[in-house]
């Protein structure tokens, strides 16, 4: 039992640093539990860098932990297969996701503001219907959304699953959040007697002092749409439009008749992670999401 | 100004659901010999598709599958998010930041990538584990076989997941003003007491939003076992709800009932929006300008 008889400052701030400067005894039971989870979690990503520096022979003769000097061959391999289709499906990834999730940061933005910002009739009703949307993920409209494009003749197109994730009721909730706590409505009062267009207030005043809250927005969605594996994998029959998750999986397929597509598989399923680990750990502080309330903090 | 997202919602999102209830009502007629594409027409078919899909053996199957992994995966995956993040909470912990990056990482690879890392990991000829139990003489059978390859899946499920949700709850601790514990402290509380009594009791909101994101993800499972099917026999193509639509849609070309499917899946979803919207929509509105 540790009972410390800290004294207790006034300022908050004060009281962390006091705390902080007290020495309290490390747990190694806590931290060892912790670590044990971060092995675990660490553990495929170790195992995928090895594997990768294996040519397919070593790749099942050879200790799998053992590493090898054949990364730069398999990437080479992978380049040269199909005439660069793996990057041409790196570039799709970073279209569908990067492009989708701008616009979708965007539209949630001015629909967040609106809703938080504005008085009109129905918008108890259009809040509620967003709501619901928010629980019903992507993933469960794919089919419906591949029915209504097959309709009119739009699958395996680009827009086919650029267009359907771009609207995103999770991240317009997030961003009414963000409008009612961060731009003030005399900010917009004042623009306004200054005879301001409303769209002009949006985007020079409301949105820069929502930024913070929006890289949140942008992340989540990013992320969305890079894994939403159904929608690509249903809508698209050419394979030069497959994001690198549809690609990657159909030459996994391909891999049960020649082990050999294993090694690339195993290569590209490392050079698909880099760039989003290195985007994750840049922006890491910006994953502070309260669910409950909807907050960022 | 909302006119872009409205139109978005509407395209995007009701009309494929308005469009799908439309497709589940109907059926293909065939006329004469139903020779020629011009003698195959629809019909209406009332309810036809729903009680077809309901009575289905391979429905049925795949979501008493789907609920028993489920049942696996999220007080695991929950249980550890939590505990994680009340060792994240605790002062006495050290390397935290290295420890909550890493166990957040995860969260970066898409399903599809993981299960692919995890499907190497579990055949015997690349995995290290089947290496670790031949020096320990164990046989140990495929973990991709039939009887354990639920577990296969959740554990995936478990790897991506358990980050994201240790982040959220990590982020309400934060919230909490320390002085409740230092009170706490005073009094004699140990640090396993203020986590069950104070911290746990504090958190209760984000953890009930954990569970129901989590329910809602569980039963569109469909990356994962679609991936993984290459590896192994005992996934079939109705291993999932999801994956049973997919099927109907795509290999049986039998839109009508696929779309009654979708629907019955879309309205569970929906009754987890409804209680969705009940715990959050006096927060929502309470805290209004």
């Amino acid at each position: 039992m540790t009972t410390l008889s800290i004294p207790r400052p006034h300022s908050l701030k004060a009281r962390r640093a006091s705390a902080d400067s007290i020495r309290v005894k490390p747990s190694y039971v806590s931290t060892g539990i912790l670590l044990i989870g971060a092995v675990y979690c660490l553990f495929p990503v170790f195992w995928v860098v090895m594997a990768a520096s294996k040519n397919s022979s070593e790749l099942f003769s050879t200790f799998t932990l053992m590493p090898s000097t054949h990364l730069w061959d398999n990437i080479i391999e992978l380049t040269q297969y199909r005439g660069g289709l793996y990057w041409r499906w790196v570039l799709n990834t970073a279209l569908y996701a990067g492009i989708g999730a701008l616009a979708s940061t965007w539209i949630s933005a001015i629909s967040g503001y609106v809703l938080a910002k504005f008085e009109f009739p129905g918008k108890k009703a259009v809040f509620s219907v967003l709501l619901m949307g928010v629980l019903v993920p992507g993933v469960i409209l794919a089919i419906p959304q591949y029915f209504l494009f097959a309709s009119v003749g739009m699958t395996n197109t680009f827009w086919s699953v650029l267009l359907p994730q771009i609207i995103s009721p999770y991240g317009i909730y997030l961003a009414r959040i963000y409008a009612a706590a961060s731009v003030p409505t005399d900010v917009i009062e004042a623009a306004r007697t200054e005879g301001a267009g409303e769209l002009r207030i949006f985007n020079r005043i409301a949105l820069p002092m929502m930024a913070p809250g929006l890289v949140t927005i942008f992340l989540f969605q990013f992320v969305a749409v890079w894994n939403n594996f159904m929608l690509p994998y249903i809508m698209l029959g050419n394979d030069a439009l497959y994001p690198v998750t549809v690609g990657l999986s159909g030459l996994l397929n391909q891999g049960a008749t020649a082990p050999a597509m294993y090694t690339l598989v195993i290569t590209g399923a490392l050079l698909s992670i880099i760039p989003l680990v290195i985007l994750f750990l840049v922006l890491q502080r910006y994953w502070k999401v309260d669910l409950a309330a909807g907050a960022v903090k | 100004m909302l006119a872009p997202g409205i139109i978005l919602f509407v395209s995007f999102m009701a009309a494929p659901i308005v469009y799908t209830l439309f497709l589940s009502l109907q059926k293909k007629q065939v006329k004469g010999l139903g020779l020629g594409s011009g003698n195959r027409t629809t019909a209406f078919a009332g309810l036809d598709n729903y009680i077809a899909s309901l009575t289905n053996a391979d429905f049925g199957a795949s979501v008493w599958r789907v609920l028993l992994y489920g049942l696996v995966l999220i007080p695991l995956m929950l249980g550890l998010a939590l505990l994680f993040a009340l060792l994240l909470d605790s002062r006495r912990t050290r390397t935290t930041g290295f420890s909550r990056t890493a166990i957040f990482l995860p969260f970066a690879v898409p399903a599809v990538i993981s299960s692919l890392l995890w499907g190497f990991l579990y055949l015997p000829a690349v995995s290290p584990f089947y290496w670790v139990f031949d020096r320990l003489g164990w046989d140990v059978a495929g973990i991709l076989d039939s009887s354990t390859v639920l577990f296969a899946i959740a554990n995936i499920a478990l790897w991506g997941g358990v980050g994201f949700n240790m982040i959220v709850m990590y982020t309400s601790l934060k919230a909490v003003p320390t002085d409740i514990y230092e009170a706490a402290k005073l009094d004699g509380c140990t640090e396993v007491q203020v986590a069950w009594r104070i911290k746990i009791p504090i958190i209760a909101p984000s953890i009930v939003m954990t569970a129901l994101f989590s329910m809602v993800a569980t039963l569109q499972v469909f990356a994962e076992p679609t991936t993984l099917r290459p590896l192994t026999n005992s996934l079939s193509t109705s291993w999932s709800p999801l994956m049973l639509v997919y099927r109907d849609a795509f290999t049986r070309d039998d839109i009508y009932s696929a779309a009654a499917t979708s629907i019955i899946i879309a309205v569970v979803t929906f009754a987890f929006s409804f209680l969705f919207l009940r715990v959050v929509q006096k927060r929502a509105f309470g805290q209004e300008d």
